[in-house]
């Protein structure tokens, strides 16, 4: 059962042939036996995920009507809070800390029944590309452990790949849930920035971030996005309109006579030619299901990466201040609240974390504010008029996810320069605060891995993304003949 | 600079280490640059750090500085992808967290309020 889709899943609880007890049981073994390979979880959360699935399984006997994804289990990415259960951001500053409260997220999963069974590993604080710079070690790709599962939400994505749980929850500020489910062979969707609450979403750069849904199918994603998404008054800003209607979107899957917009400057030098060329298959098939084919011209995008690495650090350099070492988290040292506030931070922060906090102070600083952080908000002006002119042409708008499938861990570890190149293609639509998605294109030649191609669409028509993820879903799986998980390595033989 | 990705070409730039020893930046951070920084930022930063950091900070500026080659005057900044505005909320008395929850992950605590180290001199 652990093999089956998230909708097969809730189609057979609902039939009664399994309970939610055995299928949480089910993951949690999952769990036991492959995540000292995968590493994909940092809190297995096993008595509060068998207690609610009881909750629910006791629910459906008493004959109330519950909500489509009641009873499926889910891994919650370690940046959303959870109210009791140890939520770190993959930091030493926060180790041990057990939020309060439920973020808005968790507050929805568990109206819609839910289950979690634990925190998955990122990147510290969201920030990286190859989930490395958790303190709390790598997560490793299951399609082949010696490979990164991409970040910041590779536990959420290898989790996903590695069977441990059909549903799981990521954030994305500059593709941190597209690239790691383009690396791992999965689905993961950006919504419009806005539809999803921030509530209770540790910040690393908040006009940037956004939660979203990670499955391993296009329809999964679709009853998650509707289960999380929707306007929230706990979030100045959410967007206050109905979630845009995904999964009919992802049943419908008829792209004839959409217009199908392929970015010129997402493509080319620095793509892996695999990767380029399932991109091109991919495109090959929508247009023999009555898409249309056009090219489109986003000059500015060329700077995209430049302005994003001057917007995200500023935003963090601020949002970070609230690690003081005085109500929550760690706390090092004596003396005058300065002295431990510097020796707190020095202690708890990881490498690239300090590295975004210097750059952002650096480029907010008097004398410079102008030239790198207001140079760079004027970019984001210039790449969202990019988007409003691109989709004058088309109804969504495609790229390769990530430039290359995995790489090694380690490979780019002490390379920055080298690994912000992996966002290239996804952080576009985050500054532009579009929805993108990212769903398996296939198996690149060179290597055998996984790569991903990405949908873009215009602010609250998401549903677009998943009409044509759905249909370009549909069409791959008839050609390999079953879905790209399936001819993934088999874990937990040690 | 690879001008097709806007981006520096990582090889390069490893290439350039490795023959010249240190690239030739436009950029330049001094270590004294990031240790102030570091003050500012409340980061007791080791010598190792500062050292490598500055070296790092180099670079990257390098890469981003490009945004400055088109943000003319004409084009206006964009601080959020929402046209944003004030949200307002009745001033009415709501459930929140317990005194006991609200200092639950406090490193210090006593009598409900949170114990922070000296925050002001001795004069």
């Amino acid at each position: 059962m652990i093999n089956k889709s998230a909708t097969e899943m809730a189609a057979a609880l609902k039939a009664g042939e399994i309970s939610s007890v055995e299928l949480t049981q089910a993951h949690l073994d999952q769990i036991t036996k492959v995540d000292s390979e995968v590493h994909a979880f940092l809190y297995v959360d096993n008595e509060g995920a068998l207690s609610q699935a009881r909750a629910i399984d006791e629910k459906r006997k008493s004959g109330v009507d519950l909500p489509p994804l009641a009873g499926v289990p889910l891994a919650l990415k370690d940046v959303m809070t959870q109210k009791g259960v140890p939520t770190t951001c993959g930091s030493k500053m926060l180790e041990g800390w057990r939020p309060p409260y439920d973020s808005t997220v968790v507050t929805r999963l568990k109206e819609n029944g839910v289950v979690i069974l634990g925190k998955t590993n990122m990147d510290e604080f969201a920030m990286g590309s190859s989930t490395e710079n958790s303190a709390y070690g790598p997560t490793h790709n299951p399609w082949d452990l010696t490979r990164i599962p991409g970040g910041s939400g590779g536990g959420s994505s290898a989790a996903l790949a590695a069977f441990e749980a059909p549903l799981a929850i990521g954030t994305d500020t500059g593709g941190s849930i597209r690239q790691p489910a383009a690396v791992t062979g999965t689905v993961g969707v950006k919504p419009t920035y806005g539809g999803v609450s921030r509530y209770g979403l540790v910040a690393f750069s908040s006009s940037l971030d956004q939660a979203g849904p990670c499955a391993r199918t296009v329809l999964d994603a679709a009853y998650l996005h509707e289960a999380i998404g929707g306007y929230d008054k706990l979030d100045s800003t959410s967007i206050n309109a109905p979630v845009p209607p995904v999964v009919a979107a992802a049943k419908d899957g008829n792209v004839k006579g959409m217009k199908i917009g392929v970015i010129k400057e997402l493509q080319g030098d620095g793509y892996q030619p695999g990767v380029l060329k399932l991109f091109n298959e991919s495109l090959e098939l929508l247009a023999q299901q009555g898409a249309e084919i056009v090219e489109v011209s986003c000059k500015y995008f060329d700077y995209a990466l430049a302005a994003y690495y001057l917007i995200a650090p500023s935003e963090c350099s601020s949002n970070l201040a609230r690690f003081d070492a005085m109500r929550y988290g760690m706390r090092v040292g004596s003396g005058s609240a300065e002295d431990v506030m510097n020796l707190t931070r020095q202690a708890g922060f990881g490498r690239e974390v300090k590295r975004r906090i210097i750059l952002g102070t650096y480029a907010l600083s008097s004398g410079y504010y102008d030239a790198y952080y207001g140079s760079a908000q004027k970019v984001r002006t210039l790449i969202s008029r990019d988007f409003e002119n691109a989709f004058k042409l088309a109804d969504v708008l495609v790229s390769p996810t990530a430039p290359t499938t995995a790489f090694k861990i380690g490979e780019k570890a002490n390379d920055p320069i080298a690994m912000y190149l992996n966002d290239i293609a996804t952080i576009p639509t985050n500054l532009a605060g579009i929805g993108g998605m990212s769903l398996p294109s296939g198996l690149a030649e060179e290597d055998g891995l996984p790569a991903g191609f990405q949908i873009m669409a215009p602010a609250m028509q998401d549903d677009r993304m998943y009409k044509v993820g759905s249909a370009l879903e549909a069409a791959l799986v008839s050609k390999w003949g079953q879905p790209i998980l399936a001819s993934a390595p088999k874990l937990g033989a040690k | 600079m690879d001008s097709k990705r806007g981006w520096p070409n990582p090889e390069v730039i490893r290439a350039k280490r490795g023959t010249l020893g240190k690239v030739t930046l436009m950029s330049n951070i001094s270590r004294d640059d990031v240790a102030n920084l570091a003050k500012l930022a409340r980061i007791d930063m080791s010598d190792n750090e500062l050292d490598h950091l500055s070296n790092e900070l180099s670079v990257i500026l390098d890469a981003v500085a490009r945004v400055q080659e088109v943000a003319g005057a004409d084009v206006p900044p964009t601080s959020h992808p929402l046209p944003l505005k004030n949200v307002f909320r009745a001033d009415e008395v709501r459930p929140s967290l317990t005194p006991e929850e609200a200092l639950s992950g406090a490193p210090a605590h006593e009598e409900q309020r949170f114990k922070v180290p000296q925050i002001l001199g001795e004069e």
